[in-house]
C-alpha cells in the first residue's frame, strides 16, 4: 500500500536531515578547534545525498512507474571539505607557525548556520508529510463504519 | 439477479487508489528535496485514472501469472505513469524540486483523497443500508 511506504521515506528523509544536523553541530563545534600538527586540523565535513532505490533490479516494471519513486534518501558517505584552511596572525599562540600564523578548521559557521535552518525547515516539512499521511491512513481504515 | 459490488462503487476505489500513489510520490520528491540531482515526479491524475479505468475493461484477457518468476505483463498498466516536473527555476546541484509546491500539491492530493474516500463511504453506507433493508 502505497501510503504506507510514506513512512519509510520520509522517516528516511529525517533521518538523513538528522545526519545532516549532527555534521552542522560537529563543524560548529570545532569551528575554533586547533591541532598541533597543521595537516590534522578539523575540515568541515558534509553528508552526501542520493536517492536510495528501492528494488532497483528484481520486480520492478519499469523506471517509469509510480513504484519507482518509492525510494527515499540515503547517505552513502560523509565528506571532508578540501577548502583551504583559515589562517589567521596569532603570534603569542603556542601552535603558531614560524611566520606567526595559526591553522584554523576551514569552517565557515555563517554558512553552517544557513546550512541548519535549511536542515531544520526540511525535517520539519518531512514530519508533516508523515503525519498527513499517517491521518489519511487511518481514515482509510475506519472505511465503511 | 447478479450484483457487482465492484460496479456499484464505480471509479472510486481506482482513482483512492491512483491518490494513495501521488501522495507517495510527491513524499518522495518532498524527502529529496535535498538531494543534488534529484528530479521531481508526479503523476498526470487525469491520465492515469483514465488508462486504469480502461484496463479493467482490458483485464479479462490479461494474462494470469501463476507463478513468481512468471514476467509481468499486467503491471506495466496496473501502475501509473510517472512524468518529471517543470523546474520554475533550476537549482545549481540539478535538483529540481521545488519544496512549497510540492507542499501544496501534497495538500491538495491529500484533499483529495479524503473527497474520495468520503464519496466511497457514502456509495458503502447506501450498500449497507440495501442489504440490511431497515
Amino acid at each position: 500500500m502505497a501510503l504506507l511506504n510514506i513512512f519509510d521515506q520520509s522517516g528516511s528523509g529525517m533521518a538523513a536531515q538528522t545526519v545532516r544536523l549532527n555534521a552542522i553541530a560537529s563543524n560548529i563545534a570545532n569551528a575554533e578547534s586547533v591541532a598541533a600538527d597543521p595537516a590534522d586540523t578539523y575540515r568541515a565535513r558534509y553528508p552526501v545525498f542520493q536517492v536510495a532505490l528501492q528494488n532497483a533490479i528484481g520486480d520492478q516494471p519499469s523506471s517509469g512507474s509510480a513504484d519507482a519513486a518509492q525510494g527515499g534518501v540515503q547517505v552513502p558517505a560523509i565528506i571532508e571539505s578540501q577548502k583551504p584552511f583559515n589562517l589567521r596572525y596569532e603570534p603569542d599562540h603556542p601552535y603558531a607557525n614560524d611566520d606567526g600564523y595559526v591553522t584554523y578548521p576551514n569552517v565557515s559557521v555563517v554558512e553552517e548556520m544557513a546550512n541548519m535552518i535549511s536542515a531544520s525547515r526540511s525535517f520539519q516539512v518531512n514530519v508533516e508529510v508523515l503525519n498527513t499521511a499517517k491521518s489519511l491512513a487511518e481514515r482509510v481504515l475506519s472505511l465503511g463504519q | 439477479m447478479k450484483i457487482s459490488i465492484d460496479n456499484a462503487l464505480g471509479v472510486m476505489p481506482h482513482a483512492l487508489s491512483l491518490r494513495s500513489q501521488r501522495t507517495s510520490v510527491l513524499a518522495n520528491n518532498i524527502a529529496n528535496a535535498d538531494t543534488p540531482g534529484f528530479k521531481a515526479r508526479d503523476i498526470d491524475f487525469r491520465a492515469a485514472l483514465q488508462q486504469r479505468t480502461q484496463m479493467v475493461d482490458a483485464q479479462s484477457s490479461a494474462p494470469m501469472r501463476t507463478h513468481p518468476d512468471h514476467l509481468h505483463i499486467a503491471d506495466h498498466t496496473s501502475r501509473a505513469e510517472l512524468k518529471y516536473r517543470n523546474p520554475l527555476m533550476p537549482a545549481l546541484d540539478g535538483n529540481s524540486v521545488d519544496t512549497q509546491l510540492e507542499q501544496a500539491a501534497f495538500a491538495e492530493n491529500s484533499t483529495q483523497f479524503l473527497t474520495t474516500l468520503r464519496m466511497l463511504n457514502g456509495r458503502i453506507t447506501g450498500l449497507m443500508s440495501a442489504i440490511k433493508g431497515e
